[in-house]
């Protein structure tokens, strides 16, 4: 077959020579694109859908007069692009906006920027202990019960894991709350913290959570995992090795688990953005102080800025986290690395 | 070859599933030093399981149940597994059959080559490695070595295998299937360099295939197996002039070479599986000249009339010579209007950011009745333009005309007559039929949208068309899972008979077929060809079959013809460069060793 | 995929299961499930019938311990745990399923389309996709949730918009691999069109992952749905839901434990048995849960 190889132009060649960099680049904006479409999604839901906001806010039977300068306040006077405009100016520069609530209740309109410092804190702290713990639990879990596929240890573990891989973080919360709070009492049932002190000032409340949390993504986690190196040990390349006397141990991890991450990377990555998802259900379970229960609050109360401030935030990290997890997987995938 | 000189001993080898179901009995086998064994067999052999059994290795699910294996003076059966493991690669190193997925993907070359030779001390490792790469005759650049499994060729790949086979200095090499994929003259470069490692090395080497032609070419000793048992064994010459078992005499007559052009008959009957050995000997439900006795009990291996000529038959002495008979192949008189004409055809495809030309200012056309061959490697462009032909690929220049009718581009765009008269042919029998549609079902709807019949009408139809192709009635009711590859196979020609077509397009229907069923193909497309008058264009990469089934070859090279004629002037006096590459590059059996009946059968 | 692990040159022909959904049933743990599934769908869709008390009457003491009349005890108000707990199940699932049906409503015909015409269409739909896909689910709804004050019938709209991408997904994966097949290549041609290909050779052929899949998805329904219940964004009191009911009387946990453990109970094995059987069908196909696709489950 002869070639004819369309002229390259500058662009291509180099996306051919800078394979990983166009690819981070690429996936980059493709990220800062889609957070874009997400901002206009949670505009529309939160300003456009519920109509008249600061009616809302203030109630029913209102001074025509407030409402007239509430509305001012918000900018709601303006149109709707002009709204959009100005709130994602001043989100892209830090400027979060004032808390509506905060109108309503203390003398101070506190800015919603002060009002997520600490949950978010909180909040990071409790992903990133639950995080730090799923990678190596999964992974050691995952690997030994591929290592003994078949045997009776394997099958009690897949078996219970294929039920709990269902639970509600709800669910499994109370189930914890009640056995360790309530019953043996070890461990504080609400997670409550003093103002001005974070999570660390207390580390007992934060087990329970964690526990919730590991219970819901660890199950799939391990099972995912074993899985994928069941599958790697079956493989040709595998066989090829240990026939050609290749020790066992080496197999194991250069050619099975070296290729067997990946899809491991990529379920735990999954789960780690299910988190961004979980931990406000589990934050209400126990009444832990983050950006989950922040959030939540808010809805009720009808806080509008800090639902969209929320909202951007935690869509931001989640969006990052499938980034990253795409970049280690390019890592990881010799193919996907080299330009063909 | 005394006991001494042996590099490889197999004695009483069985392997079982773990239910006990024998794959493989009794295996006797020896090879010595410097000395290369064809070990062949077909679908179901075992000979794979025996090439794992050589390294003391089983498959999940199997055991080496009995017997013994020595290589170079150590037992690879019995011992525990980390001692195996210390001599696979070092005294006994196995080339395995796919090298895309037998290569780590993850893992840059040289380390492979490295973790191969962990125990030899870290100063030789170079060395080690670029003797290796030299003899596989693979670049030895740092830029080689560093790169990764997929950024090597097909080629490159298998070579690749071999250098990680022969790093660690073993004294005896087993190669399961090395060139299947690979293009002719690909494969005859592989088969020199195992005969030149032989050589240098004198390293013995057990090469598994069902590659006839391949062993013969290469081997010092054959060895046949059919069902998990070896059927005949003994030097290479004794074998293929005058073999003794019926299996081996049926496959002799069904290899295709193309310096030996041939009627193919094939085998009768479905070879046997794991599991379904009948008592007594396994070939006897469809040997010619079995009787009761061949049932009562299995025949041991005796001794024939050559030194360490063993064959595994009670009546050896009456099987008769392979007979090798002239093709009797339809010839095409006159001048026909023909049935397809292509004139000019350019077609390309788009891969990645380039345009590929796949065949370029392609003109051919068949004659009623006529088999067209369309030879040439992969790549040739051959496939693409059988499926311009068909209608599944749009032509980017060119005109393609069914008798005086020009055809559309599109298949969905053509007449209905148009699609009936042309019927197209898959390469892949375990993918042409429609997992979920019975056999009745696949035939029937191919008769009722071409030929517009009722669905009775249709269904017998089908039921004649599936006699015609030579298959029970009862393969109507059953789902293509349940048929061997050779049945699907029949069950896709039927299906293109039941629209009553003029021309057949064949695209490499046999390549993934054994060479028994192949050849049983190829005879019964002949006998349809002269029963209804059949025109075909066969696509094919192999010149054995060409030269047994063809009346015209074309010759592709990169999209382009390179020579056309007929057969067998063009096999015999080709005149074109590439043309002649192919015919020095494709496997003989032995010329001299085999002589051909010059009267041709009758037809009919 | 988990197939035999004998190569299959050495093993006699392994006849594929053309009723291979319904092999499922040789698993033990698959009957488990089936067992587990009938029993609570008949006690959500029955209990009604059957419970002793309405589900808003206030029978007595606010968590009060159980006792005769009320064999769980009594929630935070005083109703009848049981008889809320008998009415507490038809919300969840039918709602559920609802949102099921609806996410194949927009998934199914999205992959099909992506998968057999590519090209552009494939192209867009996949970038929609990718979108869809980039939202944190839980958050969408809440979202959601704020901008319609809490409307069920946008919950299950919104559900449903969670659930079809990721199916868009599976469905387009199995389409790509069943039209790439020569039975395929072979209607064509033959000169079929597009609906009769659909239709007679891709369609069949897909069913078993679709099949395999559709546990996992009305699995992800009804937690997704269970947790807006839970903290209030859903179906609203004095409705009986068990996710409600669990949100409500959890301050009293280590005083009347029935009035959380109960409804917790059968959410459990509801989406446990569920689970169960989407394994056996996967397994019973020659696959699993797992090589589904963790990114289609969402989880």
């Amino acid at each position: 077959m002869s070639v004819q190889a369309v002229s390259l132009p500058r662009a291509e060649r180099f996306i051919g020579h800078h394979p990983v960099l166009s690819f981070a680049a690429r996936r980059i904006l493709w990220g800062v694109l889609t957070l874009w479409v997400v901002s206009i999604v949670v505009f529309i839901a939160t300003s456009v859908l519920p109509g008249n906001a600061a009616k809302a806010i203030l109630g029913k039977n209102v001074n025509p007069r407030e409402v007239l300068a509430l509305e001012r306040e918000l900018h709601l006077n303006q149109s709707l692009w002009g709204q959009y405009w100005y709130w994602m100016g001043h989100f892209v520069h830090g400027d979060l906006g004032r808390s509506a609530a905060s109108i309503l209740g203390s003398n101070s309109h506190e800015s919603v920027g002060a009002l997520i410092r600490a949950p978010l804190g909180n909040s990071a702290l409790l992903a990133g202990i639950t995080i730090a713990l799923l990678i190596p639990l999964s992974l050691l879990l995952g690997v030994l019960l591929a290592t003994r596929a078949g045997k009776w240890i394997d099958s009690l573990v897949s078996t219970s894991t294929l039920g709990a891989i269902s639970l509600p973080e709800f669910v499994t919360g109370s189930v914890l709350i009640w056995l360790f709070a309530s019953t043996l009492g070890v461990l504080p049932a609400v997670s409550l913290i003093g103002p001005g002190q974070n999570a660390l000032s207390s580390p007992k409340i934060l087990v329970l959570p964690v526990l919730t949390l590991l219970a819901a993504t660890l199950a799939q986690c391990v099972r995912m995992v074993r899985a994928g190196m069941i599958e790697v040990l079956r493989s040709d390349y595998v066989q090829a090795a240990r026939l050609a006397g290749v020790g066992e141990r080496r197999v194991l991890f250069r050619y099975a688990l070296r290729n067997a991450l990946a899809p491991s990377v990529q379920v735990i990555a999954l789960n780690a953005q299910w988190l961004v998802g979980g931990i406000v259900v589990t934050e209400t379970v126990f009444g832990y102080p983050g950006l989950g229960q922040l959030i939540v609050n808010a809805i009720n109360l009808r806080d509008i800025p800090t639902v969209q401030s929320v909202a951007m935030l935690l869509a931001t990290v989640y969006i990052a986290l499938n980034i990253v997890s795409d970049l280690i997987i390019i890592y990881l995938v010799p193919k996907l690395r080299t330009a063909q | 070859m005394s006991a001494g000189e042996r590099l490889l001993s197999v004695s009483g080898v069985t392997v079982s599933l773990t239910s006990g179901v024998p794959i493989i009995e009794g295996v006797d086998l020896a090879v010595g030093k410097g000395e290369i064994l064809g070990l062949v067999g077909e679908s179901g052999s075992g000979k794979s399981t025996l090439a794992l059994a050589i390294l003391g290795f089983s498959r999940p699910g199997a055991t080496i149940s009995k017997g013994e294996v020595v290589v170079g003076g150590q037992a690879m059966v019995g011992p525990p597994e980390r001692e195996l493991r210390g001599r696979r690669g070092r005294l006994v190193s196995y080339v395995p059959q796919d090298p895309q997925s037998s290569l780590n993907p993850g893992r840059r070359i040289v380390d492979q080559l490295h973790d191969r030779i962990r125990d030899r001390d870290k100063r030789e490792w170079p060395r080690l490695v670029q003797a290796a790469l030299e003899r596989a005759q693979l670049p030895t650049s740092a830029e080689f070595l560093s790169r990764f499994p997929h950024q090597l060729s097909g080629g490159q790949q298998q070579r690749a295998l071999i250098a990680m086979a022969i790093v660690g200095e073993p004294s005896l090499v087993v190669l399961d299937e090395p060139t299947t994929g690979l293009d002719v003259v690909t494969q005859a470069g592989l088969l020199s360099e195992i005969t030149s490692l032989r050589a240098s090395l004198e390293i013995g080497v057990v090469y598994v295939t069902h590659d006839v032609a391949a062993v013969a070419s290469i081997a010092d000793s054959i060895a046949v197996m059919y069902a998990g048992r070896i059927v005949e064994q003994g030097r290479a010459g004794d074998m293929l002039r005058r073999p003794h078992h019926p299996y081996t005499v049926g496959l002799l007559e069904s290899v295709p070479d193309h310096a030996r052009p041939v009627h193919l008959k094939g085998l009768p009957g479905v070879a046997v599986g794991v599991g379904e050995w009948p008592s007594g000997c396994a070939y006897a439900p469809r040997c010619p000249q079995a009787d009761v006795d061949c049932l009562a009990a299995l025949p041991p291996l005796e001794e024939v009339s050559a030194p360490n000529h063993l064959v595994r038959c009670i009546h050896w002495r009456q099987t008769p010579e392979p007979v090798y008979l002239g093709d009797s192949r339809v010839q095409t008189a006159g001048v026909a209007e023909p049935v397809l004409t292509v004139s000019g055809l350019r077609a390309t495809y788009r891969s990645r950011r380039s345009v590929v030309v796949a065949a370029e200012d392609v003109s051919f056309s068949v004659a009623p009745g006529e088999c067209l061959a369309l030879v040439g490697e992969s790549g040739s462009g051959k496939t693409t333009i059988a499926r311009c032909i068909a209608g599944l690929h749009p032509p980017a220049a060119g005109a393609i005309s069914l008798g005086d009718r020009p055809l559309a581009a599109e298949a969905r765009s053509r007449s209905r007559e148009a699609r009936r008269r042309l019927q197209f042919i898959f390469q892949n029998p375990y993918e042409s039929l429609n997992p979920r549609h019975r056999v009745e079902a696949s035939i029937a709807a191919a008769a009722m949208v071409l030929r517009q019949l009722s669905r009775e009408k249709a269904r017998a139809e089908a039921v004649r068309a599936l006699e015609e192709v030579r298959l029970p009635a009862r393969v109507a009711t059953r789902f293509p899972g349940e048929l061997s590859g050779g049945e699907r196979q029949r069950v896709a020609i039927a299906r293109a008979l039941v629209a009553e077509p003029d021309l057949l397009v064949c695209d490499e229907i046999t390549s993934s077929l054994d060479v028994s069923v192949q050849a049983a193909i190829l005879d019964l497309l002949d006998n349809l060809r002269k029963r209804h008058g059949l025109a075909m264009l066969f696509i094919t990469h192999d010149l054995g079959v060409v030269a047994s089934t063809a009346n015209r070859v074309i010759v592709l090279d990169k999209g382009v013809i390179c020579e056309t004629g007929g057969i067998p002037d063009v096999l015999v006096n080709p005149s074109h460069s590439y043309t002649k590459l192919l015919l020095a590059a494709a496997p003989q059996l032995a010329p001299g060793t085999i002589t051909v009946q010059s009267t041709s059968v009758p037809t009919g | 995929m988990s197939t035999t692990s004998v190569a299959a040159d050495s093993l006699p022909k392994i006849v594929t299961a053309r009723r291979g959904r319904m092999r499922f049933l040789r698993f033990w743990t698959s009957r488990v499930g089936l067992a587990m599934l009938v029993f609570v769908v008949l006690v959500a869709l029955l209990g009604p019938v059957f419970a002793p008390h309405s589900p808003t009457e206030i029978i007595g003491v606010p968590f009060a311990n159980p006792g005769s009349g009320w064999p769980f005890g009594t929630d935070f108000l005083g109703r009848d745990v049981l008889s809320r707990v008998l009415y507490g199940g038809r919300s969840l699932i039918g709602l559920s399923v609802l949102a099921t049906i609806g996410g194949y409503a927009i998934g199914l015909p999205a992959g099909l389309l992506a998968g057999y015409r590519r090209g552009a269409v494939d192209f867009v739909l996949m970038r929609g996709v990718d979108v869809l896909l980039a939202f944190p689910p839980l958050l969408f709804l809440l979202i959601v949730a704020t901008g319609t004050t809490e409307s069920i019938l946008a919950l299950v709209v919104a559900v449903a918009i969670i659930l079809s991408p990721g199916l868009t997904r599976i469905v387009r994966a199995a389409v790509l691999d069943v039209s790439q097949r020569s039975y395929v290549e072979a209607a064509l041609v033959r000169g079929e069109g597009t609906p009769r290909i659909l239709r007679r050779e891709i369609l069949p052929n897909i069913l078993g992952v679709i099949l395999a899949d559709v546990g996992l998805r009305l699995t992800y329904a009804i937690l997704l749905i269970a947790a807006m219940n839970f903290l209030g964004l859903g179906l609203q009191p004095p409705k009986a839901d068990w996710a409600l009911m669990i949100s409500e009387n959890r301050i009293a946990l280590s005083l009347q434990p029935w009035a959380v453990f109960v409804p917790a109970i059968f959410i459990a094995c509801l989406v446990v048995s569920i689970n169960l059987i989407a394994d056996g069908i996967a397994r019973s196909l020659g696959t699993s849960i797992e090589a589904l696709g963790g990114e289609a489950q969402g989880r």
